[in-house]
């Protein structure tokens, strides 16, 4: 039957060594690494460093730079629309700020385009699935921002900039830590239910490769409870919401501007024209593409859509040639393979352990030196196997509530608690099984600080957009960062609307692009953006018919 | 969606359509969707299930993990009298399962200007005053997929207990389920949310370390020192943050994404 109930037997065995060594192993804490170190393991044992699993693109303004191979993929598809299918001269929606995303970034972008006065009828949300189906929901672990008195925004803006691999664009990187502060403020005004002590001080953690504690949480709903405040203002404020209708293709027009967009309604198939002054791509990351054939954390809609009608109008990517892999998504029970266990479970002092129970890496390495340090221990035999073949290593829960006391699990992790209690599985006795798992798009659309891309009328902000975080986000960052550069991109983009002249809308852009694939001898049977992943069985599959 | 009606009716009317094949290999089990038979492999969450045998998502999916409240479902096994609530992301098949995806449920939210409001012990019965109707039945306590004690929420915020309705409304992943169910037509979901933002907004006390920090920034306390480092040469800055004081390293308060 299909009842997964706990741990098999030889699993168990496992984890009485695990029991065994817990009291030595919280004793006996291992170091954190030095630079070469981290070099060195890097090198080996993480997939942007790895061969085979990147490759130089052939078309287009990045052309000759090294991109994932999921994402050359996409770059390299013809575009997804063909502009004789389209009627640019029927106009569905005229608007001053078009938003492609009803996530975070595009939900504070909305919000602020209107307080910096643009009127809440000239402004639309377009998104993919419903508002607020987006990774952003998803955020466990919480937001960064340097408010204690031990800790500066200069020391925020060093742990940044060094957790990138010193790569990010350095003006990104300060608008991150210096608005920080002021995106909190803001949250507190909205309503946010922060985790506070009695004074109302907020409860902050720390986390990897971050020299304060500086991490405010929501429980384990960080996201969702600053996501679902943020949309609820949107909702009071009756912003124009299109859900179901992704953003196939971006217009220009013939000045060379961005200009607008045409949407795809999912249900009934039709398209529709939007014309914008300034269009703000907030579209997020692309998990769903499986890059280096990792499972993933994100939403269903995360398929990088953003990045390719970019490109098709001709903005500049960056930084495209890392991922981030979260050290520790579940790799059992099945069901749940590749979801996120927080990095909070590692924050409050749980410890991985191998097959052996024995601890082979400091809990918090910066992102990209954690995850090598787990595939590295499994690559060399000492993981454990799970039944359907997924290699794992333990992360010893049980520890938290020795460190903190009983209930701490419940209170801090209720939804780690629920989602592994579905399986018979109680994490305040037992440790979970854990694997890397891809978890955010570090590059993406180039931006500045004031979010504009390459080409006028296009702004981008959130996942989407690159440079913020270099070639390596931090934890915690990037909740910040779509506040941040949110906010940013409804403010500049209301700026940039007053003075905006659009001339006529053309799709020309997307047969020049598709000539350049022709030029290149680029054969590709694909088309992109894809808009949503495939995941019909290939049975099912194999036998569908394309006649209705 | 017609033949989604026949999980709703009686056990002896269900008509199951059996597929062609009747024998099921060791690890399938056999489903039912919207009334058809789909052979499935084991161990499949509802969602996966619904995928494997063809269908495309388009509603009803969203985080894929818990968090959206996109895929609530509800479902019957062959031969039960109760009618099961869940999450199509979380729950894994049985065998005989009768599966549905349910539609769009339209559920009325009040307006307001969180900057307006009065904060008093009435305000949630002014905006919600249909939670005066609760019976006290217990449905929606027993519908949710989070496990919330739902009924006692509705009946703080009837009390006028903002703080408690907040708190104990806090994993609501505003998937529905509840207000489906209720016969009293409240929309829990809703009144959480307001309730949750009051308690945010007025009666947790602010922290004084943000709003001096925020201060100090608008006086720019911290530009010149940040400008130091972005002119920094690469192998200074490098030194710098190698050398940097790990606060974590004494304590062990961490958290993380
Ligand atoms: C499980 C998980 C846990 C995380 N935990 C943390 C954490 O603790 N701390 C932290 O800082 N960060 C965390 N992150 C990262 C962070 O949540 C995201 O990077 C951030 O929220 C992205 O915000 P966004 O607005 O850019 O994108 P999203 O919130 O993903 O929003 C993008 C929106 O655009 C829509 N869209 C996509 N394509 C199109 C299209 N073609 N047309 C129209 N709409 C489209 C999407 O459906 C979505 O609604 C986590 C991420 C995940 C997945
Ligand atoms: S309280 Fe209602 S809306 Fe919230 S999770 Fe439970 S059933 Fe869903
Ligand atoms: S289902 Fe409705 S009436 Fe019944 S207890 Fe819940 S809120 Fe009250
Ligand atoms: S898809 Fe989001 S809760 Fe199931």
């Amino acid at each position: 039957m299909s009842e997964i109930e706990g741990y098999p037997d030889y699993m168990l065995e496992s984890i009485k060594k695990v029991e065994k060594n817990r009291d030595y192993n919280m004793k006996h804490p291992v170091k954190p690494m030095g630079m070469k170190d981290r070099e060195k393991i890097l090198a080996k044992y993480h997939p942007d460093y790895m061969k085979g699993t990147r490759r130089e693109l052939k078309v287009g303004i990045n052309k000759g730079e090294i991109f994932y191979n999921g994402i050359a993929d996409l770059l390299e598809a013809r575009t997804i629309l063909d502009p004789k299918d389209v009627d640019l001269t029927k106009i569905d929606y005229d608007v001053d700020v078009l938003i492609v995303g009803g996530g975070g970034a595009g939900s504070v972008a909305a919000l602020f385009a209107n307080e910096s006065g643009i009127a809440i009828n000239k402004i639309l949300i377009v998104t993919k699935l419903r508002h607020g189906d987006a990774n952003s929901m998803m955020a466990q672990g919480g937001i960064q921002a340097a408010d204690r008195p031990e800790d500066n925004p200069a020391l925020h803006y060093l742990d940044i900039y060094g957790g990138g691999h010193f790569t990010n664009k350095p003006e990104l990187a300060r608008a991150l830590a210096l608005d920080a502060p002021g995106i909190i403020s803001w949250h507190e005004k909205l309503g946010v239910m922060y985790d506070r002590y009695e004074d109302g001080e907020f409860q902050e953690l720390s986390g990897g490769g971050t020299c304060r504690n500086r991490m405010h949480s929501c429980k384990d709903y960080s996201g969702m409870e600053i996501m679902r405040v943020i949309r609820d203002k949107a909702r009071n404020l009756e912003i124009p919401t299109l859900e179901f209708a992704p953003i196939a293709e971006l217009i220009m027009d013939d000045k060379g501007q961005v200009a607008g967009a045409v949407a795809f309604n999912l249900e009934t198939y039709e398209y529709y024209v939007i014309r914008s002054k300034a269009t703000i791509l907030a579209t997020g990351g692309s998990g769903r593409l499986h890059l280096s054939n990792y499972p993933t954390t994100n939403h269903y809609g995360a398929t990088g859509d953003g990045i390719v009608m970019a490109y098709h109008a001709g903005a500049n990517l960056c930084d495209l040639d890392t991922i981030q892999i979260h050290p520790t998504g579940d790799a059992f029970p099945e069901p749940i393979v590749g979801i996120l266990s927080t990095e909070k479970i590692r924050g409050l002092g749980a410890i991985p352990l191998n097959k052996n129970g024995d601890p082979f890496v400091f809990p918090l390495e910066p992102r990209d030196v954690e995850s090598a340090s787990l595939i590295r221990e499994c690559k060399d035999g000492r993981g454990i196997v799970t039944p359907t073949g997924m290699f794992g290593v333990w992360l010893d829960t049980p520890m938290i509530e020795i460190i903190h006391g009983k209930g701490t699990i419940e209170t801090k992790l209720a939804g780690e608690v629920r989602k592994f209690k579905r399986f018979g599985i109680d994490i305040t006795e037992h440790p979970i099984l854990v694997y890397p798992t891809l978890h955010y798009q570090n590059g993406g659309v180039e931006i500045n600080e004031k979010c504009e891309t390459r080409i006028p009328g296009l702004f981008a902000a959130g996942e989407v957009s690159g440079g913020v975080h270099g070639k390596n986000r931090l934890m915690g960052n990037s909740l910040l960062d779509f506040n941040v550069f949110g906010r940013r991109a409804g403010i500049f983009a209301a700026k940039y609307v007053k003075k905006a002249k659009i001339g006529k809308l053309t799709l020309k852009h997307l047969d020049k692009y598709n000539k350049l694939l022709e030029k290149a001898a680029i054969k590709s049977e694909k088309t992109a953006p894809i808009l949503l992943p495939e995941y019909r069985g290939e049975m099912a599959i194999s036998r569908s018919l394309d006649i209705f | 969606m017609t033949e989604g009606k026949q999980v709703f009716v009686e056990k002896k009317k269900v008509k199951k359509i059996k597929g062609k094949d009747e024998k099921l290999k060791a690890d399938e089990i056999e489903v039912f969707i919207m009334g058809k038979s789909y052979k499935v492999p084991a161990g499949l969450t509802i969602m996966k299930a619904l995928e494997y045998a063809g269908y495309r998502f388009i509603r009803g999916c969203g985080c894929r993990a818990g968090f959206c409240g996109a895929c609530s479902t509800v479902y019957r096994i062959e031969d039960e009298q109760k009618l099961g609530f869940d999450l199509a992301c979380q729950k894994v098949v049985e065998n005989n399962m009768y599966l549905v995806q349910l539609p769009f449920v339209p559920g009325v939210k009040a307006e307001y200007d969180i900057e307006k409001i009065d904060p008093s012990d009435s305000i949630l019965l002014e905006m919600y005053p249909e939670i005066a109707r609760c019976v006290s039945c217990n449905t929606c306590t027993k519908s949710c997929p989070q496990d919330i004690d739902t009924m006692k929420y509705i009946q703080m915020a009837v009390r006028g207990d903002i703080e408690r309705c907040a708190e104990i409304s806090f994993d609501c992943i505003q998937c529905g389920l509840c207000a489906m169910r209720c016969p009293a037509d409240i929309k829990h979901y809703h009144l959480a949310q307001l309730a949750r933002r009051l308690r945010g907004k007025y009666i947790d006390p602010r922290s004084k370390n943000l709003a001096n920090r925020v201060k100090e920034i608008d006086q720019r306390k911290y530009d010149e020192e940040i400008v130091k480092l972005i002119k920094m040469p690469n192998k200074d800055i490098k030194e710098l943050y190698v050398k940097r004081k790990i606060e974590a390293e004494d304590e062990g308060d961490l958290g993380g994404d």
